[in-house]
């Protein structure tokens, strides 16, 4: 039998350390501030004094009324249900501004707003980016895999105080990426737009998350490391790496928001498509697949459907994901053999893809009947369908012959989109779904049925997006390439954007719907936590040895 | 291993023994046909690095045995491109304006070079159908603010206007109001006066009143009858074509203003043979003069 030592109530002292270091960097970003002669640097800098001031007073207060002693003996779980609230939080701004975005595109004379040039596209395109991958996505990241990897090591978070600075560490870190966007901070670097400042505040933050995944694997009393903690360990370790890599830079001075890349010219492009592809790779793949693999079998209540094949495909997916990246770079300075190496990689890439897809599917078998009376498994299967989806697409993207037809029309956007609105969003959705009773002690949703309004409002809005987008990204590469019996191109630019005002208003509709989705599963899971708590006894014994005894080898 | 495997009823899979939070895995094995695309995928990309250009090596990379290259590809693309359109654009090159119009092959084969740089250049600001825009003239009317002869288009795209071309075309109406030239109420009534010019309901009392104002301040570039000067790109002031807008506020707001809008030299980007086809293609298009 396996127990942890019981602790109690010895975060205090730690939390005078937390403390100390809050108010040093608060000095020292004072200093900086008022030091600096960048207007751009000292709003950082404000962004910074706020955050510090706030966090400094907040652990005064905790440490002055004892609210901050935990009991030892239990999952943390406070910091995963805050990780909830600002998933759903981040995911409301970060959709809404896609609606913004694409109402921008439908219909450019209506939403322009010449008074303010922060709501130009140019400046909330980044923001919409950034907000869901990083804000929405990496918050469900971090709330899920601190759920997980406590119940499948059956181990408290490592770390003490640490997680809940991983916490609001990432909390502002998006504060100061996304309004740095609005007021022009920017290294034009598409989803690593963050300057040095705020590059360098979220590796921080990154090795204290790494820190207490890793530790929590470290103490765990389960004897093996169960699958879905190896994909959440790939995305953390690999978006270190790629992060540290694509963002070396040298900042103009200490003082001043703006750096240079080390890299320049096409290795510039290509260490930017590496890191961009991988983003897509380790973040919205292994990360979001490290989520189906504890809830769909969770909530199926089926074993996991091949343990080999979960080996197999997570390995070869490691591995061929890291080589794909120049296939965003067809046919331009990249040389062609790069191309190449990055094009039958992508290819390579279908099976092993599809082996999470195959794995989370039959996971289902014997137990199919729930996709028709569990609509939060329906959810989790269709994003598993969108999943197979665009990991198709994607290896068929990326031969060179297609690609000039799809590269920089809207086929991409909708290709984007389907992994992003059908696979990271249905799944976090699911998980979400999951996790809410369980993190606030409820027997149930408060409501199924609005589960299926959410199902099949945003599944509509997903379908129209998609569809759309394919059709204008296939006519406008076809306009592109059009030439007239002379020899000249039969299309100015401004005639394909023209030709697809009705797709990009079919789209608006496609985002708004999905938004509506999302806004009634924020209604569901409020009214969820506003109902009467079902069983305390439940509380009392989330560490309770396994029903299973571990028998010696 | 941990021993205590079991058989899944459903499945008659055994399992693998282990449990995390409830969920055991079955040791199923992996899918064949999923195997076997996994392998066929591998063997596309091995026959592909045998016959594209592939990996790298110490000082260059394996080129492929069909030797396929984007960069020749390129080159020969744009030395087809340039045959196809040789045969008339040599004989553009060599023909003046007034013959490439005349001639119906050599004036559609213009009219295609105009139609497409006209496309991603001037619809810009002039429009896509190049009827133009409140400060961008209508290329599309017979009414020309520096000439519409072929020869004067093809000075005006060549030099530009106000650009810093020294043989741009250039002209500069003062701002009567904003420079304190001419006083407010004296602005009212050349606006009245402006308005009657062009044959609608104005007051006359004001309008009378600016007729001297007029032939003091205007004239000398618009004509002591309004009727324009193309010398000095001064408009019409009696058609019902408004550069600024016909309305009275617009009137009023180019008098006290004096906009002049600004065009690149477009000769500094394109080659004489590209100048001459836009210029037929706007001439064209404007019906000619």
């Amino acid at each position: 039998m396996v127990t942890l030592p019981v602790k109690r109530g010895e975060t205090s002292g730690e939390a005078v350390y937390f403390l100390i270091a809050t108010a040093l960097l608060d000095l020292v970003a004072i200093l900086a501030t008022a030091a600096s002669h960048d207007p751009l640097f000292q709003f950082q800098g404000y962004i910074f004094i706020a955050a510090f001031t706030l966090g400094a007073f907040a652990l005064t207060g905790g440490i002055f009324g004892g609210t901050l002693k935990s009991p030892q003996d239990k999952y943390s779980d406070g910091v995963i249900r805050a990780g909830v609230i600002a998933t759903m939080f981040w995911g409301v701004a970060g959709m809404l501004v896609g609606c913004i975005i694409a109402a921008q595109l439908s219909f450019p004379r209506i939403f322009y707003f010449s008074d303010f040039g922060f709501l130009n596209f140019g400046r909330l395109r980044p923001l919409h980016t950034s907000a869901v991958i990083f804000a929405f996505g990496g918050n469900a990241l971090i709330a899920t895999s601190f759920w997980v990897v406590q119940r499948t090591c059956r181990a408290r978070l490592f770390g003490g105080m640490l997680p809940w600075f991983v916490f609001w560490g990432y909390q502002l870190f998006i504060c100061l990426a996304g309004l740095g966007y609005l007021v022009g901070i920017t290294q034009s670097q598409e989803y690593a737009e963050p300057e040095w400042l705020t590059d360098l505040w979220l590796t921080i933050v990154w090795v204290a998350y790494l820190l207490v995944f890793l530790g929590t694997i470290w103490k765990r009393t389960e004897p093996h490391i169960y699958v879905a903690n190896w994909f959440y360990l790939a995305f953390i370790v690999t978006i270190a790496i790629l992060h540290l890599t694509n963002n070396a830079a040298l900042p103009v001075s200490f003082l001043n928001h703006r750096s240079y890349s080390v890299w320049s010219g096409v290795q510039s492009a290509l260490v930017q498509w590496w890191y961009g592809h991988n983003a897509v790779g380790f973040f919205l793949t292994a990360g979001f697949l490290a989520m189906m693999y504890y809830f769909i079998p969770k909530r199926a209540e089926r074993p996991i459907y091949s343990y080999r094949l979960s080996i197999v495909h997570f390995w070869a997916l490691i591995f061929i994901y890291i080589w794909a990246g120049p296939h965003h770079l067809h046919y331009t300075a990249l040389p062609q053999w790069t191309q190449t190496l990055g094009m039958t990689f992508s290819v390579m890439l279908w099976m092993p893809s599809w082996g999470g897809m195959i794995n989370g599917l039959m996971t289902l078998s014997g137990a199919w009947d729930k996709l028709r009376t569990d609509p939060v498994i329906r959810m989790l299967i269709v994003s598993l369908a969108f999943y197979g989806m665009s990991t198709f697409e994607g290896p068929v993207m990326s031969i060179r012959a297609v690609n000039a037809l799809s590269h920089y029309t809207d086929w991409t956007i909708g290709h984007v989109h389907s992994g992003a609105l059908g696979w990271v969003g249905f799944v976090t959705f699911g998980c979400i779904y999951c996790m809410v009773p369980w993190l606030w002690k409820k027997k149930s949703l408060y409501s199924n049925t609005l589960v299926e309004w959410h199902f099949w409002i945003a599944t509509t809005g997903i379908l129209l997006y998609i569809t759309a987008m394919w059709v204008s990204g296939i006519m406008e590469g076809l306009m592109w390439r059009e030439y007239t019996p002379q020899g000249f191109l039969a299309y100015s630019f401004v005639e394909t954007v023209a030709a697809k005002h009705v797709e990009n208003v079919v789209r608006l509709i496609g985002g708004v719907m999905y938004l509506t989705g999302f806004l009634i599963m924020i209604y569901n899971l409020v009214r969820t936590v506003g109902m009467p708590s079902s069983e305390p006894a439940e509380l009392k014994a989330n560490l309770a040895p396994a029903p299973l005894a571990i028998p010696a080898e | 291993m941990a021993g205590n495997k079991e058989t899944d009823a459903h499945s008659g899979m055994e399992t693998t023994g282990h449990e995390w939070d409830g969920i055991k895995e079955l040791d199923t094995p992996l899918p064949r046909w999923w195997l076997w695309i996994f392998y066929a995928s591998i063997a596309f990309a091995v026959v592909y690095w045998i016959l594209m250009p592939s990996w790298p090596g110490i000082t260059g990379y394996a080129p492929g045995i069909l030797h396929k290259s984007d960069r020749a590809q390129v080159v020969t693309d744009l030395a087809a491109l340039k045959a196809q359109r040789s045969a008339q654009a040599s004989r553009l090159a060599t023909a003046d304006l007034a013959t490439i119009e005349k001639d119906p092959q050599l004036q559609a084969y213009a009219l295609a070079v105009g139609q497409s740089i006209f496309g991603d250049n001037c619809a810009t600001c002039h429009g896509t159908g190049g009827t133009g825009a409140k400060g961008y003239p209508n290329l599309r009317d017979d009414v020309w603010l520096w000439g519409g002869s072929l020869e004067d288009i093809q000075r005006t795209i060549t030099h530009g206007v106000r650009s810093t071309d020294p043989e741009a075309r250039t002209s500069q109406m003062p701002a009567f109001g904003r420079d304190q030239i001419l006083q407010p109420g004296q602005i009212d009534n050349l606006t009245e006066y402006v308005v009657s010019l062009s044959h609608r309901p104005a007051n006359t009392a004001m309008a009378a009143a600016a007729a001297p104002v007029f032939q003091a301040n205007c004239a000398s570039c618009h004509g002591p009858q309004g009727l324009g000067n193309q010398q000095f790109g001064a408009p019409n002031l009696t058609d019902a074509d408004w550069l600024y807008g016909s309305d009275r506020a617009s009137i009023k707001d180019q008098i006290w203003n004096g906009h002049g809008g600004v065009m690149p030299n477009w000769g500094k980007r394109f080659d004489a043979n590209t100048i001459k086809a836009l210029t037929v293609y706007i001439h064209a298009n404007a019906g000619g003069k």
